[in-house]
């Protein structure tokens, strides 16, 4: 919504408020005014400049020589040349500096007039775009020093309020519910403007009234100037006015009326369309406009549309309208669509003399549903779909009667009409002052609340214990409920009036989710681990099957919800390649989702990590640092694994046949159950990218049924507190015990043995341990060797055993014994000798 | 053996001794002193503790005293020889320690989630547990249990991304707010909670606007819970999030809160005094916020009669990209690693 400080202004005479005061005004008690347009900002430059002394130029007989006080440092005072009759020493005027510009686009530059220096000029109101007058320069009545921008000293030109009003208050569409608020807030009554050019509007008191007779009411049906009209749909219309003018002359509107709508940035068309637009924004009432003449029957009639039912609308384009729409037709076709748009071919032209003016309320959310159907917006359906004041009709009709009278020539062709189905009533809202001072958190008594309410509008109609019976006014359609009041009693009161003080509380009973916990300690390892942190979004390419799809994606290309958190990593890797980045290394703690028949898709919550590159930074003493590789991401696997699950068994399970293939290395498997991959990440990556490695890890199921019907609650006893986790677990790791340190030394000893490449390192462990006691204390595979001594398909591997007892040191005779034991299974289970060369 | 003997034959091996040490030229010299003199299995002091039994047991301390001061000696001998010798070796080449250090990868947080840490971090203080809830959310829960009516312009700021074959109610959440719902289907009061997550719209992603983006939402549920509460724990998270700073609340509108109520801070760079930033009002809007609408907590099967609640709602990505300054939010989604590096800590 844009406002006009002016126009504001001429509702609450002697009020004088700068556009400064009702900024805020609106902001602190209504909403945000996001901005202030000053719509001379070509004067920006002229100051305030005071003639300190002025004698006649000595070669010329009409200049004058001046100094001027244009607020300089020190006092300095500049010399200009005048040639205004006017100029006298000690008065002050608007002062453009050598430097500036002034309107037009002229720069004034420091000269000489015959000889005498001129640093600027004193302007006149027309030099400056404030007039016609150019008889002299123009003196000011200012108690502003000198220097000070004339836009801050003196009201000149208009400012425009750009409000963010917020969809509750469709009464801060207009300037009279501005102004409302605004004189509500500085105690002053507004009152609807005279309107300047109107000869009646004295006589009226600037309500129309004198030139409008009076309606003729009526359920369903009336005529008015030869119209028949009719509301047939009378749910989406609850009001009709409509009045026929005749003798109308289309023309260019008057001046005032062109700046009222240029200050709001609405473009003026045609006197009749300006009118409708002036009241609009006057009043709040969207209006329409027929060339009556056009009208066949003429009738007019609110129904709904035909099914296939063609229009072309104002905006030129043909639409096809369905039966859940509602149009005012004539007695053949559609003319218009109610509260949204008009059509073409009634639309009012430089040809028209005969109008057709409706005035009317239609329902909110049926304006809305007709508008998205046809994708349209207009200031019309804006306000419609907002609620439109039911008791605004006649005086809207009224306003835009007397003006299409004083400034297009019209003339009144009979009673308008007024076709209402039901009685109008102002609801009633119960109010307990106890309740308020509940919700507010301070006392707020019964007279109080009267004191706040009634300025805005509100009736208090009854008062008893308690309990005050409010009369809404009809523009407010949001104020249904006691909550609605209170919200109206904290608004007018004053935000600020409530103090900031930290009361005493209660702690929650919610324990912190496990999402969030898990997360936590996930995101702490990997960071510390080295890898970064991204946010990325979880829309990716997908394929018809397997994928949740997004019903009105942004893109076709990214119409699917992932199901792999390493997919959108390697988006971003190649992202970062074509950033000429080598060493990436990424993670990310999200969501991945599942389709799921006809329900909500399943969510789970997955980590994953994805490196590529150099394993650290390039450091002196190494040519280049050796890159990532599969190790490495295995080791990541089992560490984000153990960490995620913290007392839970984690194995790293070699991918064989049809996985390999598809990239995988490993599958994490966490207390038997596979949880996740390591896998080579395969990409579109430049010659100069080393292997991207992938770790995807699925930490926990995140539910999306319904916790309990609605108006229920849960009926089981809720998730237990993370406290009793934290105290087995630390709340964010596995269960610590401590273990007594050993006392007794331990004794080692390597084997080396031969093993065939198709045999697994981890079967040959699986069997050390089996036979190696339960002394065995740690079991390291420090080599791997193939070459020279080692037969074809054979590697050798070697293994180191630390053993220990936990009361005696071992001897050497039984450190032998198991060396002799395990060499023997090995052979006999494995076929697997140990290596002597 | 008597102890003048034994201790006659001490004085030898220290005098001795202490002579052989200080002969001595290099660190093998010097360790060659230390066996014959030193060494546990047949060093020359070694030896004649080995006649210790021999010596009448009355005498037996004075020897053993007289045994460890000339292992004193000649220890510290040995440890002046070594450092003698050190300092006087040949220079080895010389180590230039200004070279740079070998460094690890740093890893860091997200900019966004250090912000939602650190909010937390501040409402944790004040009681504050984390709840969160899916991001793929059926319609009730984003939508009809907060109130918001159908057809009503309320719905242009939420311009929502459905599901395909989800019946009608499956979306990607708008906003975190469905989560205050599901947590009081689930929990009595009080409550008190933090909730953080991704939240969509249907807009187009350019410098300002993302489809996805992150919000934190809060809520307090209790008797006697009121606005005052809400403007006091807010102004205070301002004051310790921001620093002292000129807070103000201001009316604004959500479905699902009544009273609402935007919260600005001064102007975090021109500090009120208006600039292009603040499109010359002085302040910034860091949230909405707003008593819990009655028909919220009726939604969830409470009371709103005996219950009373506030909750508020923001954007981290928005307080981010003040904070560090981030001119185009699609930085915060490239994944850039130079980007991301800044962040490290």
């Amino acid at each position: 919504m844009n406002a006009s400080h002016e126009w504001l202004a001429a509702f609450l005479p002697g009020a004088h408020l700068s556009v400064e005061e009702m900024r805020d005004i609106i902001t602190a008690r209504c909403c945000t005014v996001d901005e202030v347009v000053r719509l001379r900002e070509d004067l920006s430059e002229v100051v305030i400049g005071r003639v300190v002394e002025a004698a006649p130029h000595p070669d010329s007989d009409h200049l004058w020589v001046t100094r001027v006080d244009a607020g300089l440092p020190n006092g300095e005072l500049l010399d200009v040349v005048c040639g205004a009759p006017n100029v006298r020493a000690g008065a002050t005027y608007p002062f453009a500096p050598a430097g500036s510009t002034l309107p037009g686009g002229l720069k004034l530059e420091k000269r000489k007039i015959r000889g005498a220096v001129s640093n600027g000029m004193l302007c006149s109101a027309r030099e400056l775009g404030l007039g016609q007058d150019h008889e002299g320069i123009l003196e000011l009545r200012t108690s502003a020093p000198p220097g000070t921008p004339l836009l801050s000293a003196i009201a000149v030109g208009d400012a425009r309020l750009v409000i963010d009003v917020t969809p509750n208050r469709p009464d801060l569409l207009s300037h009279v519910g501005l102004a409302r608020e605004l004189g509500a807030a500085v105690g002053v009554v507004p009152r609807l403007p005279q309107l300047p050019s109107s000869g009646s509007a004295t006589d009226t008191g600037g309500n129309g009234a004198g030139v409008t007779p009076r309606a003729v009411e009526s359920r369903e049906r009336a005529a008015t100037g030869g119209v028949d009209v009719s509301v047939v749909d009378a749910d989406y219309c609850p009001r009709y006015m409509g009045v026929v003018l005749r003798g109308v002359t289309v023309a260019p509107s008057p001046e005032w009326l062109v700046k009222r709508l240029t200050a709001i940035g609405s473009r003026p068309i045609n006197n009749v369309v300006d009118i409708t637009n002036y009241v609009l924004h006057e009043l709040g009432q969207p209006m329409h406009a027929f060339d009556a003449a056009r009208l066949s029957g003429p009738a007019i009639i609110v129904r709904r549309a035909r099914a296939g039912e063609r229009l072309v609308t104002l905006d030129g384009v043909e639409r096809t309208l369905d039966e859940s729409m509602t149009v005012i037709a004539d007695a053949e076709r559609a003319q218009a669509i109610a509260g949204v748009i008009g059509g073409g071919d009634s639309e009012v032209t430089e040809r028209t003399t005969d109008v057709f003016l409706e005035v009317a309320q239609f329902h909110p959310a049926g304006v809305r549903r007709a508008r998205r159907a046809l994708g349209v917006s207009t200031d019309a359906s804006y306000r419609f779909e907002r609620g439109v004041d039911g008791e605004l009709q006649s005086l809207a009709l009224a306003r835009a009667v007397e003006m299409l009278v004083s400034i297009a020539g019209a003339h009144v062709e009979g009673a308008p009409v007024d076709i209402e189905r039901m009685p109008r009533e102002r609801h009633r809202v119960g109010l307990r002052p106890s309740r308020v001072s509940r919700l507010l958190g301070v006392e707020v008594r019964a007279g109080e609340i009267e004191k706040l309410l009634r300025p805005v509008g509100y009736e208090i109609e009854a008062r008893s214990d308690d309990r005050l019976t409010v009369v809404i006014p009809s523009w407010r359609p949001d104020v249904t409920a006691e909550v609605d009041l209170v919200e109206e009693v904290a608004r007018l009161r004053g935000y600020d009036s409530f103090p900031a003080e930290l009361r005493a509380f209660r702690p929650g009973t919610v324990p912190d989710s496990p999402v969030e916990l898990i997360t936590r300690r996930v995101r702490e390892r990997l960071v510390a681990t080295g890898l970064l942190e991204t946010r990325p979004m979880p829309f990716v390419r997908g394929a018809p099957q397997g994928f949740a799809r997004v019903a009105n994606p942004l893109a076709e290309n990214e119409a699917y919800l992932r199901r792999e958190i390493l997919d959108t990593l390697a988006r971003r890797a190649e992202y970062n390649f074509t950033q000429m980045q080598r060493d990436v290394r990424l993670f990310e703690i999200g969501s991945v989702f599942f389709p799921s028949g006809d329900a909500l898709p399943s969510e789970e919550l997955h980590a994953a990590a994805l490196v590529t590159g150099g394993r650290r930074p390039p450091h002196w003493t190494e040519v280049r640092p050796p890159d990532y590789d599969e190790w490495d991401a295995k080791g990541l696997a089992a560490e984000l694994a153990s960490v995620a699950f913290p007392d839970a068994p984690v194995e790293l399970r070699a991918a064989r046949g049809a996985e390999l293939e598809g990239g995988v290395l490993w599958q994490v498997v966490v207390d038997g159950k596979e949880r996740g991959a390591v896998r080579r990440v395969t990409l579109d990556a430049p010659v100069w990218a080393s292997p991207v490695y992938g770790v995807e890890l699925s930490l926990l199921a995140i539910p999306s049924r319904p916790v309990a019907p609605r108006g229920k609650r849960l009926r089981a006893a809720p998730p237990a507190h993370a406290a009793s986790t934290a105290r087995t677990a630390g709340g964010t790791g596995r269960a610590v015990r401590y273990r007594m340190l050993p006392s007794t030394p331990a004794s080692d000893f390597d084997i080396a043995l031969l093993v065939p490449n198709d045999l697994s390192a981890s079967r040959v462990e699986e069997v050390i341990r089996r036979s190696a006691g339960e002394l065995l204390e740690r079991l390291t595979l420090f080599d791997e060797y193939r070459g020279e001594g080692v037969p074809a398909g054979l590697r050798s591997l070697a293994w180191r055993l630390t053993f220990r007892h936990p009361e005696r040191t071992l001897r050497d005779k039984e450190i032998a014994g198991r060396r002799q034991k395990l060499l023997r299974t090995l052979e006999g289970e494995l076929g697997v000798r140990q290596r002597t060369t | 053996m008597s102890l003048h003997e034994f201790l006659a034959a001490a004085e030898a091996i220290e005098r001795e001794g202490v002579a052989t040490i200080d002969a001595a030229d290099s660190f093998e010299a010097i360790d060659a002193a230390r066996n014959e003199l030193l060494s546990r299995r047949n060093g020359r002091l070694t030896e004649l503790m080995r006649q210790l039994p021999s010596i009448p047991e009355a005498e037996r301390r004075h020897a053993g005293a007289a045994i460890n001061r000339v292992k004193e000696t000649l220890g510290s001998a040995l440890d002046a020889r070594r450092d003698a010798v050190g300092t006087r070796a040949p220079a080895a080449p010389a180590i230039d320690l200004s070279m740079p250090a070998r460094e690890r990868w740093h890893g860091a947080r997200h900019p966004v989630t250090l912000v939602i840490e650190e909010i937390e971090a501040i409402f944790g203080e004040l009681g504050f547990t984390i709840a969160t809830g899916p991001e793929a959310e059926l319609e009730w829960y984003n939508f009809g249990a907060l109130n918001f009516p159908p057809d009503h312009p309320a719905m242009d700021m939420h311009d929502t991304l459905y599901l395909e074959g989800a019946g009608d109610g499956g979306l990607l959440r708008t906003h975190t707010s469905p989560v205050q719902v599901r947590t009081l289907q689930t929990y009595d009061p009080p409550i008190r909670i933090l909730a953080p997550g991704n939240v969509y719209r249907r807009d187009f992603f350019d410098a300002s606007h993302a489809p996805m983006f992150a919000q934190i939402e809060g809520m307090a549920v209790d008797e006697g819970v009121s606005f005052v509460d809400l403007k006091a724990t807010l102004t205070h998270f301002a004051n310790r999030f921001f620093g002292e700073v000129p807070t103000r609340f201001r009316p604004s509108y959500f479905p699902f809160t009544e009273p609402s109520a935007e919260m600005d801070v001064a102007c975090r760079i021109c500090g009120g005094s208006g600039c292009a930033s603040c499109k010359g009002t002085g302040w910034m809007e860091i949230l909405g916020s707003g008593m819990m609408h009655p028909g919220v907590l009726e939604a969830a099967g409470l009371d709103s009669e005996r219950y009373t609640g506030w909750a508020f709602g923001m954007g981290p990505a928005r307080i981010a990209m003040l904070r560090y300054q981030i001119p185009d939010i699609r930085l915060l989604y490239d994944s850039d690693v130079r980007f991301l590096e800044q962040f490290a800590t």
